[in-house]
C-alpha cells in the first residue's frame, strides 16, 4: 500500500510539473500583457519600463527557471492586474469555490439519493418514471443554461431569491462564510442548485441502478426471511451496500464541481477562484491562469489518491498494490 | 433527408416481403421500437436540415448591414419590423431577427460540433487500436495518458487550452479534440481488445497480412457499434461545451455567433425583464442536445450485444 502511494505521488509531482511547464509556454504564446498597461500618453521608453518591471524582457527560459525556482518556494508569480502573489489571491477566494461545491455536494446527497431509492424500490410506477425522466433532463441541460433560467424565474420573476454575489459572511477561524447567516443562505441557494443539479441526476441514476441489483442479492432475501422489517431491510442493509459506489463516484465527482463551478460562479457573480480564472483569462494575466491550474491539478491529485485510498478501506476486496498486473 | 435520418431508411423494406433479414434491418427495426427515439431522430433530422438549409430558410440575413437596423433593437416577439416584417421571436440587442439569428447560429454550433467529434473519433480510434494491437509498453504509456487526462474534466481542458490558445473557430475544434478523443481511445481500446484474440485475426495473421491491414480492415469494423454509442453522447457533449465556452467569453468570436454566444449577448438584457434574446436561442440549444441524447440512448440499447435477443 505504501509503495502505492509513493508511486502515485511520483506521479502526481510528475503530471504537474508537464502541466506547468505546457501552460506556462503555451500561455506565453497569446498575446502581449504589457499591451494591457500602456495609456496612449505612454513613449517607447515607459513601455520598456513596464515590460522590464513584469520580467517579460528576459528570454523565456529565463522567465521559466525564475518561475520554477520561485514555485519550488511556494511563490507562482504575481499577478499582473493586482501586483499580488497570484497563489495568495487564488487561496484567498478558494473558501467561496469550497463552500459552493460542498453545498453543492451536500444537495446532490440529500435530493438525490431518497429519489433514487424510491425509483429503484418501485421501478414501474410513474413517480419513478418522472424522476427516471427528470435525471436524463439533468445530464442533458448544459449548466449555464439552467443557471440563466433559474435567475430568470427566481430572481426576475418571482424575486425570492437575489441572483449575484454571496450576501453576508461570518468570519470562523479567519474564513468568510455565506452558510451561517440567512442572508448568505439566500444567497448560497441558487448557485448551489445549479452546480448539483448534474450531480443530483448522477446520484439518482447510481442509487437507482444500485438498488436494483442489490434487492436480487441474497442478502437481502435472507434479511426478509429473517422477518426483518421492510424500512430497516432497506434502510440498513440495503443502503449500506449500494453507499460505496455512491461515495466512490461523489468523491471523484467533486474535483468536476470544482472545475464545473466556473461556470456557476460566472452567472451568479459568486466570487470564487473560478470567477477569478475567467477574469485573469479575458485580461491575460498570466500569473493566476498558471498558478490556478497548477493549484487546481494538485487538489485533483489529492482527490484522486484521498478516494483510491477510501475505496480501498471501504470495500476490503479493492487490494491497492495488486493495480495494473 | 433519408440518408441523415436511420428511422426513414425503413420506408423501402415492405416492398420486399420475403427478403432474409440483414443486420442493417434488424438494426431498423430495433431501433423503432421505440416511438420516442424515432421522434428524436426524426426531430434531430429536422435540425440538421434547417442548419443545413439556413442560407435559404432563414427570413433575414443577420450579418447583412443593409438588412438589420439598430431600431429594431429588443423589439419583444411578435413585433412588426419598419418595413412590415413579423419578428416572431422577437429581436435582439443589435436589431437582428432573433428567429434568423438562432438557425445561422444552429449552423454554427452543430458544425462545431460535428467536425469536432468526427476529428476527435478518428484520433482517438487510431491511438485506441495501437494500444490495443501493440500491447506491452506502447500500451502503458497511451492508457496512462487517457486515464490522466480522463481525471480532469473535459469543460476544464478545454478552458485552459483556449486560455492559451485565444478564440476564433477553429481553436475551439482544437480544444474539443483534444478535450475529448481519450474517451474514444479507451472505448475503442476495450472492445479492440477482446477482437484481437479472437481466431478471425489469428486467421488473417496466419495468411500473412499486414498489421495495418488487420487493424483497419478486420478488428476495426468489429469496434464500430461502441464507437457509434460513445460518438453519439460525445457530440451532444462537445455541443453543450462549445456553448457552455462561448457563454464564458472564451469559445467563439462575436463574428462567429453560436447559439452560446446568442444566450451569452441576451443574458445582459434578461434582468431588465427582456427574456426572449436569452431564452429562445437557449430552447434551440436544448431541443438539440435532448434529441441527440436520445437518439444515442437508443442506439446504445439497440447497439448493446449483451441486449440483444
Amino acid at each position: 500500500m505504501s509503495v502505492f502511494i509513493l508511486r502515485r505521488l511520483l506521479q502526481s509531482a510528475l503530471v504537474m510539473v508537464a502541466m506547468a511547464v505546457l501552460v506556462f509556454f503555451g500561455v506565453h504564446l497569446v498575446g502581449d500583457p504589457v499591451y494591457m498597461f500602456i495609456t496612449p500618453d505612454m513613449d517607447q521608453a515607459d513601455i520598456e519600463n513596464v515590460t522590464r518591471a513584469l520580467g517579460l524582457d528576459r528570454p523565456i527560459w529565463e522567465q521559466f527557471w525564475i518561475f520554477m525556482t520561485n514555485a519550488v518556494r511556494g511563490n507562482l508569480g504575481q499577478s499582473f492586474i493586482f501586483g499580488e502573489p497570484a497563489l495568495g489571491l487564488i487561496l484567498q477566494r478558494m473558501p467561496a469555490t469550497l463552500e459552493l461545491a460542498f453545498a453543492a455536494l451536500l444537495m446532490a446527497v440529500v435530493i438525490g439519493i431518497p429519489l433514487g431509492l424510491y425509483a429503484g424500490l418501485y421501478p414501474d410506477g410513474i413517480p419513478a418514471k418522472t424522476i427516471m425522466a427528470g435525471s436524463i433532463l439533468g445530464f442533458s441541460l448544459p449548466t449555464f443554461w439552467v443557471g440563466i433560467m433559474m435567475i430568470m424565474i427566481f430572481a426576475v420573476i418571482l424575486g425570492w431569491l437575489p441572483s449575484t454575489g454571496r450576501g453576508d459572511t461570518v468570519e470562523v477561524f479567519g474564513l468568510h462564510l455565506s452558510f451561517l447567516t440567512l442572508d448568505g443562505l439566500r444567497h448560497l441557494a441558487l448557485p448551489a442548485l445549479n452546480l448539483a443539479l448534474l450531480k443530483i441526476s448522477l446520484v439518482i441514476r447510481l442509487t437507482r441502478a444500485g438498488t436494483r441489483e442489490a434487492m436480487f442479492q441474497d442478502y437481502i432475501k435472507f434479511a426478509r426471511a429473517k422477518g426483518l422489517s421492510r424500512p430497516r431491510i432497506v434502510g440498513v442493509h440495503l443502503l449500506k451496500n449500494i453507499l460505496i459506489p455512491v461515495v466512490t463516484v461523489l468523491g471523484l465527482e467533486f474535483g468536476s464541481l470544482i472545475a464545473f463551478s466556473v461556470v456557476t460562479e460566472t452567472i451568479f457573480a459568486w466570487p470564487g477562484m473560478g470567477k477569478l480564472l475567467i477574469e485573469a483569462i479575458q485580461q491575460l494575466d498570466r500569473p493566476i491562469i498558471v498558478a490556478y491550474l497548477v493549484m487546481i491539478v494538485f487538489l485533483f491529485v489529492v482527490i484522486n489518491l484521498v478516494v483510491d485510498i477510501l475505496y480501498s478501506i471501504l470495500d476490503p476486496r479493492v487490494r491497492l498494490g495488486d493495480r495494473g498486473q | 433527408m433519408t440518408s441523415l435520418d436511420p428511422a426513414s431508411r425503413a420506408d423501402p423494406v415492405p416492398a420486399v416481403p420475403k427478403a432474409a433479414e440483414t443486420p442493417l434491418r434488424r438494426f431498423v427495426s430495433d431501433y423503432c421500437d421505440s416511438r420516442l427515439a424515432v421522434g428524436a431522430a426524426l426531430l434531430l433530422a429536422v435540425i440538421v436540415l434547417v442548419a443545413l438549409l439556413a442560407p435559404w430558410i432563414a427570413p433575414q440575413d443577420p450579418y447583412d448591414l443593409a438588412v438589420v437596423s439598430i431600431f429594431d433593437a429588443r423589439q419583444p416577439p411578435g413585433a412588426q419590423s419598419m418595413d412590415g416584417y413579423t419578428f416572431w421571436l422577437g429581436t435582439d440587442g443589435a436589431g437582428r431577427d432573433l428567429l434568423s439569428a438562432i438557425i445561422y447560429g444552429l449552423r454554427i454550433s452543430l458544425s462545431v460540433g460535428v467536425a469536432s467529434g468526427v476529428i476527435a473519433i478518428i484520433v482517438g480510434m487510431t491511438v485506441g487500436l495501437l494500444a490495443a494491437y501493440a500491447g506491452g509498453r506502447t500500451e502503458n504509456l497511451i492508457m496512462r495518458v487517457v486515464d490522466i487526462q480522463l481525471s480532469l474534466p473535459a469543460v476544464l481542458i478545454a478552458l485552459i487550452l483556449l486560455a492559451i490558445l485565444g478564440k476564433g473557430i477553429d481553436k475551439i475544434i482544437i480544444a474539443l479534440v483534444i478535450a475529448q478523443w481519450a474517451y474514444y481511445a479507451r472505448t475503442v481500446r476495450a472492445s479492440a481488445l477482446v477482437e484481437r484474440r479472437r481466431e478471425y485475426v489469428e486467421a488473417a495473421a496466419c495468411l500473412g497480412l499486414s498489421h495495418a491491414r488487420i487493424v483497419f480492415r478486420h478488428i476495426l469494423p468489429n469496434c464500430v457499434a461502441p464507437l457509434i454509442v460513445v460518438g453519439t453522447v460525445q457530440t451532444a457533449h462537445a455541443i453543450a461545451l462549445e456553448a457552455t465556452l462561448s457563454f464564458l467569453g472564451v469559445g467563439l468570436p462575436q463574428t462567429e455567433p453560436s447559439l452560446g454566444l446568442l444566450i451569452s449577448n441576451g443574458f445582459e438584457y434578461m434582468l431588465s425583464g427582456k427574456y426572449w434574446i436569452a431564452v429562445f436561442p437557449g430552447v434551440a440549444l436544448l431541443i438539440t442536445i435532448v434529441s441527440i441524447n436520445m437518439v444515442g440512448d437508443q442506439l446504445r440499447d439497440v447497439l448493446n450485444p449483451r441486449l440483444q435477443k
